[in-house]
């Protein structure tokens, strides 16, 4: 059987499949269903240095192969993450965990980064520039190059932890960012976040998202992300997570040719709780179809 | 929660919008009146939360109206097709808080739940009085499936057109009860919650991501904190809700 493991920022992985943050939770409804250990790692929910309940519901639209979220990043806030959800995490899950960060000001992604980055069961940061779901933050610092620059300084000042930063479609040139990220002392980039959408409720004539717009996700999403996880790995020299509408293992081979290191998996976890698991156990299989022993071998292979 | 392949065994027309699915399949996840069902329907992204209408050791009734593409998808399927399911979804009614003599009210799809809880509740041996509103006649359904269960059932019409006239409230003021149990649309579960006098549990909805606590898409508001209405509820004590405006 051809080996799985993978190298994300120095941290071996068993294997490159990562749920994403938010589809996710902090890891303990899914170890219900089975063995989570069983993933390379998960990145959990986003978390901010304050609670917050997110946005009006209805926060959920269905697409033709995908959907539209505006959860809003809903989370109890760093304080209660780390003293009431770690400790449930830590039951079920015992690898090193991607800690998904968000923040509205510079100064809230350092307060939480430092904060996770005492936690030892804390592997990496993913630094979430790209939330297309809150006004005033989020998205705005993935937007501007200088932006998500300075909130990769600000989190790699107070953190020891490799640093990937979660990058937006939603821009005219995500190359000029990640590469701004990578100037900036990122370990690692992350791509693609949801892609900006709304759907109108033909009977009402209103937008079925209470707030109008939501994040677009699911397989539908898949070319997208593939092309730009493709524009960045070969323009960055640190690692990137791809993700975007993968939901098999061949979309995780085929993520890793375009560039990835390691393959996140969103929607599609919330239409079928044990995807994830499904795609580790169907990799060896799928590997062997196309001639792949190592997959460290496939890692931006794309002729 | 348990996803497992059910088969269907029979899909009938009540009215002319809603229909009966009866399924054979694992049901052994599915532990309290009041919780739900998540299908996968050939095509569409989302799976569908469906309201458990009744369940024994093999079988699974849900009572579902025609509201969209995935419930018409669903009321053109014929005995033998194959659906997979996940089971045994949200926290169900608790039943020890029921008194002698409970009250239930159904408001149009809201009825289907009504019906294994007040069949576990006579069993339980308690004096059921169950409340059916529609907005006609034509839109009845299930009328003698709770008389047949031992139930005093009183149906409610807004226009009038059959049993008393008015809402799923109305008949309340004469009836006597010692607790209420509801599931309907927004309005009326308000309605119900300002013309009860006792303590009783709601059953909300709200459009959903995943159905088992993931994705946070349907959360809302209580007063005894943020509740997911998909793991958390859907059901909900009357002392814990939090209107907003």
């Amino acid at each position: 059987m051809g080996s799985l493991n993978v190298n994300l920022c120095g941290i071996e992985l068993s294997n490159p499949v990562i749920p994403a943050s938010g589809t996710f939770g902090y890891g303990y409804e899914y170890a219900e269903l089975y063995d989570i250990n069983e993933l390379g790692t998960f990145s959990f929910k986003g978390t901010t240095k304050d609670p917050r309940f997110g946005n009006p519901t209805p926060r959920i639209a269905e697409c033709t192969a995908g959907m539209i979220n505006a959860v809003g990043l809903q989370n109890p806030g760093v304080e209660k993450v780390i003293a009431e959800e770690l400790p449930k995490l830590k039951a079920c899950f015992h690898k090193p965990v991607m800690a998904n960060v968000s923040g509205f000001a510079v100064e809230d992604y350092a307060y939480t980064c430092a904060k996770l980055d005492k936690e030892e069961q804390v592997g990496w940061l993913e630094v979430n520039v790209s939330c297309p779901n809150v006004h005033g933050g989020g998205m705005s610092f993935g937007t501007q190059p200088e932006a998500a620059a300075e909130v990769t300084r600000a989190v790699k000042a107070v953190t020891t932890k490799p640093v990937i930063i979660k990058l937006s479609p939603n821009v005219t040139d995500i190359v000029s960012i990640a590469k701004a990220c990578e100037d900036a002392g990122a370990d690692g980039i992350s791509l693609i976040n949801t892609m900006l959408g709304m759907r109108i409720n033909l009977r009402t004539r209103k937008p079925i998202i209470a707030n109008t717009m939501g994040g677009f996700s699911g397989p539908a999403i898949f070319p997208v992300a593939v092309r730009m996880v493709y524009q960045v790995a070969k323009a960055v020299n640190i690692p990137v997570v791809g993700m975007g509408g993968v939901s098999s293992a061949e979309d995780v081979i085929e993520m890793m040719l375009a560039g990835a290191t390691a393959v996140e998996v969103g929607a599609a976890n919330l239409v079928n709780p044990y995807i994830c698991r499904d795609i580790v156990r169907d990799l060896p299989a799928v590997m062997a179809k196309y001639g792949i022993n190592n997959l460290n071998e496939i890692i931006g292979g794309v002729k | 929660m348990k996803q497992s392949i059910f088969q269907i065994l029979s899909n009938t027309a009540l009215t002319d919008s809603v229909y009966k699915m009866v399924l054979s399949g694992d049901t052994s996840d599915i532990t309290a009146a009041g919780q739900f069902v998540n299908l996968q329907l050939e095509g569409m992204f989302l799976r569908r939360p469906i309201s458990v209408c009744d369940y024994d050791g093999e079988t699974l009734t849900i009572v579902y109206k025609v509201v969209g593409k995935g419930t018409e998808a669903m009321s053109r399927m014929v005995p033998g097709v194959k659906l997979d399911i996940l089971t045994g979804l949200g926290n169900g009614y608790d039943l020890t808080l029921a008194g002698d003599k409970p009250v239930l009210l159904g408001g149009g799809v809201g009825v289907p739940p009504m019906y294994n809880l007040a069949k576990k509740l006579i069993t339980l041996g308690k004096e059921v009085t169950v409340i059916l509103g529609f907005n006609t006649r034509s839109e009845i359904f299930y009328e003698e499936e709770f008389k047949a269960l031992g139930c005093k059932v009183i149906v409610a019409t807004a226009d009038g057109s059959y049993g008393v006239k008015g809402f799923a409230t109305t008949p309340l003021a004469v009836i006597d009860y010692t607790y209420f149990y509801t599931c309907g649309p927004e309005p009326m579960l308000k309605a119900v919650y300002k013309a009860t006098n006792t303590s009783g549990q709601m059953s909300f909805e709200e459009r959903m991501g995943c159905g088992f606590g993931a994705c946070m898409g349907c959360s809302c508001k209580t007063l005894t904190g943020y509740k997911r209405i998909c793991k958390d509820g859907p059901v909900m004590k009357k002392e814990e809700i939090l209107w907003e405006a």
